[in-house]
């Protein structure tokens, strides 16, 4: 059992490339994705953020990240269509890293809490650090 | 307004968004992601086939597959926020058969609501609520408003979306440079109204 991750891009190539990175990394923890619209054109559908979600969760939660704008939009509203009273947390954070990031607290045992913060922490994590 | 006038406004406006396709799309490629009138008329021209054969005369129930088909089917950001305010609207018209004006206004009230909520917009962000907020506040504190009015009004509020700063949406990543174009948004919300308006004129008459 761990939190389950899901990612929400307006791609659905971006979050299979990132599911790909992150399956690499943490074999275990559960990985939702919801790319593209339904036609699979580039935008976000509600419906396919939703059945990921379901689809990962086994009650400690998820954790979703987005891309762009819309992608919270749907990511809310399939949120309100649950019927279930899933445990879910938006991250603000970049997608890339900060999935990495929360894969990584989840594949230890991390609650959602903590995923979310890891995720969410790397907002301040400079990427050039030591470079000089 | 019955279920059926409902149904021909909603196929009204699909002509409309399926003549107005490319402007859509060329107003949001200039400010936007170049999609909002495809995506527009890929979604109400599915609504409309799925309403063509809907009977049922409750007017929140054809809402209801309006706002799911929306949903479902329009992608980028209007979908959910036009499928968010049909939803409200939908909840406001549940069991009713017959609409009044002032149940239309609550109705629309409510989708607005829905849209703030989604969008987390207010008046002045250049969005779709620059063209609902100042004209249902009209609407409801003025209910005799002439509908020739209320259109001028409308096309009033589309217009005043060129002079504004884009703060939410992808717009917004161009700060002022999204001075001195509509926002695409308000020009499908104007469609919506305009619509609405020239309905209520048939079916006054």
């Amino acid at each position: 059992m761990s939190v389950g991750i899901v990612l929400v891009s307006h791609s659905h190539e971006l979050v299979k490339g990132l599911a790909d990175i992150l399956s690499q990394v943490q074999p275990d923890v559960k990985i939702g994705i919801a790319g593209g619209t339904e036609e699979g054109d580039i935008g976000t559908s509600a419906f396919k953020i939703k059945s990921a979600i379901e689809a990962v969760d086994d009650g400690e939660g998820v954790a979703v990240l987005f891309d762009l704008g819309s992608a919270l939009l749907n990511a809310e509203l399939a949120q309100e269509m649950m019927d279930s009273e899933s445990k879910i947390v938006f991250c603000d954070a970049p997608i890339v890293e900060g999935a990495y990031a929360a894969v990584i607290e989840a594949g230890i045992g991390g609650s959602l809490e903590e995923v979310v913060q890891s995720a969410e922490g790397v907002k301040t994590v400079s990427k050039l650090a030591g470079q000089n | 307004m019955n279920q059926e006038d409902f149904k021909k406004w909603i196929k009204q406006v699909n002509e409309r968004i399926q003549e107005q396709k490319e402007y859509l799309s060329e107003l949001d490629g200039a400010i936007g992601d170049g999609d909002h009138g495809v995506n527009m008329a890929r979604g109400f021209q599915e609504v409309v086939n799925r309403i063509e054969t809907f009977e049922n005369p409750d007017i929140g129930a054809l809402l209801q597959q309006v706002a799911m088909t929306l949903i479902g089917k329009v992608g980028g950001a209007s979908g959910p926020l036009y499928g968010t305010a049909f939803l409200k609207a939908a909840g406001v018209l549940k069991g009713v058969t017959e609409c009044t004006q002032s149940d239309l206004i609550l109705a629309l009230e409510e989708g607005l609501k829905g849209i703030k909520m989604r969008g987390k917009a207010e008046v002045g962000d250049k969005t779709m609520i620059d063209v609902w907020e100042p004209l249902l506040s009209k609407w409801k504190e003025n209910p005799e408003t002439s509908l020739k009015e209320l259109k001028a009004f409308t096309a009033e509020c589309m217009e005043g979306t060129r002079h504004l700063e884009a703060k939410k949406g992808r717009a917004a990543y161009l700060g002022k440079r999204s001075i001195g174009t509509l926002d695409p948004g308000s020009v499908s919300s104007y469609i919506l109204f305009d619509t609405l308006f020239s309905n209520l004129e048939d079916v006054a008459s």
